[in-house]
């Protein structure tokens, strides 16, 4: 079970609580996590991956472990402790506000 | 008797607002989708409590949303705009190629007839359908791979595709304006399109009467009359009486030819409506004061509407979709304001009193007028 915080108003477009808990098929990686987030979550598409290149948008980062994996290979696996449910993944939305 | 339902999308969500034929007091509605920019919303003249709207963020992108029951409830429907094939180059501001990159749907038409079938207008400028209520999108690239493509560049709010009129009588017949493009016509459903931009002057460009870089910011049409056709461009209001073969300008005597929306009565087919702004480095109404302008004559000869707008120290804008216009008898005028004021006209303009007045800044305004 792997657990990933969504922004605010990425909870209220999937109407989900802070926190998704997802079942990761394989290697928990950022791609794979994100392609079940996706799966269970279709209204979440192209707003956090471009719908085209499956870039990351660019005012999001993703952080874990107090590590930023915003520019890690998406296939590079999640530390342990993400993969096992003990630390969530982090969606996390630039700052706003002047 | 009548109802009307008036449709807000701005800078921080959606708004609702409702009221009956009298058009006196009003229903809000909102915000629906608190914090996200709604650049439109349009109901289906087919089925009128189904609505879309375009919802989008700097952070997360596209959504579009859809109701089935007049705003009360939404869904999200598909989001993946795509170019069909090739993307190509269109000019970056300083005029070096720059290839097409989706940013956001600006403008929503519905079809007369099918509620699943929808144009989008987007930014980078191109021209989307669905027929299947949304759930998926498919580009008309005829227009995007336009020979005259190449030479298109964005305007200081980006370019985009902002405007679709679809010819009531003539199935087929399309308008679309970009800026800053111009105006472009399709005779056979969008698969291919051509500029009708000659009579268009424009300063700023190389050639003043290019076919293509006019920075057209609205077209409006009256169904009765689908071959006269009004705009609003940058600088100069004009008119087309050939379905946009030509253009004339017909400014006349307003204080400014400078603004964003331009609309047409709902009975009389040469009553407009426009909203002159003093410039296009100022985007503020001349002389502080709020004034909806009103033409009898198609153009030309212009008056001013000010009962019940601000005549002091009003320095709000009014943007190019934040006009509509409902069918009763006599028909409402209905505009929006950076400032967050939804003004009603319940007599074609000749008095005017806010809906609301603090809402988020005011993008886009429609009106459906309902059993």
């Amino acid at each position: 079970m792997i657990r990933v915080v969504l922004p605010a108003h990425l909870r209220t477009l999937a109407r989900v609580d802070r926190e998704v808990k997802l079942d990761v098929p394989g290697p928990a990686t950022q791609r794979s996590v994100l392609d079940a987030l996706e799966a269970a979550y279709p209204m979440l598409r192209g707003t956090i991956r471009d719908h085209v290149t499956q870039q990351r948008r660019p005012f999001l980062r993703f952080f874990a472990c107090e590590q930023d994996l915003s520019h890690e290979s998406p296939d590079t696996p999640l530390p342990d402790a993400v993969a096992e449910g003990v630390e969530p993944y982090l969606i996390v939305g630039a700052m706003a506000g002047g | 008797m009548s109802r009307v339902r008036v449709l807000v999308g701005t800078r921080k969500g959606a708004f609702v607002l409702t009221s009956d034929g009298k058009r006196a007091r009003w229903d809000v509605s909102g915000p629906h989708f608190g914090g996200w920019e709604i650049y439109h919303l349009k109901g289906s003249p087919a089925d009128p409590n189904r609505l879309y709207a375009s919802q989008s963020s700097s952070w997360f992108g596209q959504v579009i949303q859809r109701s089935n029951d007049g705003g009360k409830t939404w869904e999200s429907a598909g989001n993946k705009f795509a170019y069909e094939g090739p993307t190509g180059t269109h000019l970056w501001y300083d005029g070096t190629p720059h290839p097409w990159e989706f940013a956001r749907v600006w403008h929503l038409e519905p079809s007369p007839s099918d509620p699943d079938t929808v144009y989008a207008g987007v930014e980078d400028a191109a021209l989307f359908r669905t027929t299947d209520g949304g759930q998926s999108w498919q580009e008309l690239p005829g227009l995007r791979t336009h020979t005259s493509a190449s030479l298109w560049q964005p305007g200081a709010g980006g370019m985009c595709l902002h405007t679709i009129l679809l010819d009531p009588s003539r199935p087929g017949r399309m308008f679309v304006a970009i800026s800053a493009a111009g105006a472009f016509r399709s005779d056979d459903a969008g698969t291919t399109w051509r500029p009708v931009n000659r009579g268009l002057q424009s300063e700023g460009i190389p050639d003043p009467t290019a076919e293509v870089g006019h920075c057209v910011h609205r077209l409006a049409m009256h169904r009765a009359r689908p071959g006269v056709l009004f705009m609003q461009k940058h600088w100069d209001v004009m008119r087309s009486d050939d379905a946009g073969e030509s253009w004339g300008e017909v400014s006349g005597n307003l204080p400014s030819d400078f603004g964003f929306p331009i609309d047409v009565h709902a009975h009389e087919p040469e009553t407009i409506y426009v909203v002159p702004i003093k410039s296009d480095s100022e985007h503020y109404p001349p002389d502080g004061k709020l004034r909806v302008y009103r033409s009898r004559t198609g153009g030309h000869e212009w008056e001013a509407l000010t009962k019940g707008l601000p005549q002091s120290h009003c320095y709000v804008n009014v943007l190019r979709d934040a006009m509509s216009i409902d069918t009763l008898d006599p028909c409402g005028v209905y505009f929006g304001t950076t400032g967050g004021q939804v003004y009603a006209s319940a007599d074609a303009g000749d008095s005017w009193a806010p809906i609301v007045r603090d809402l988020p800044a005011v993008v886009s305004v429609e009106v459906q007028t309902l059993p």
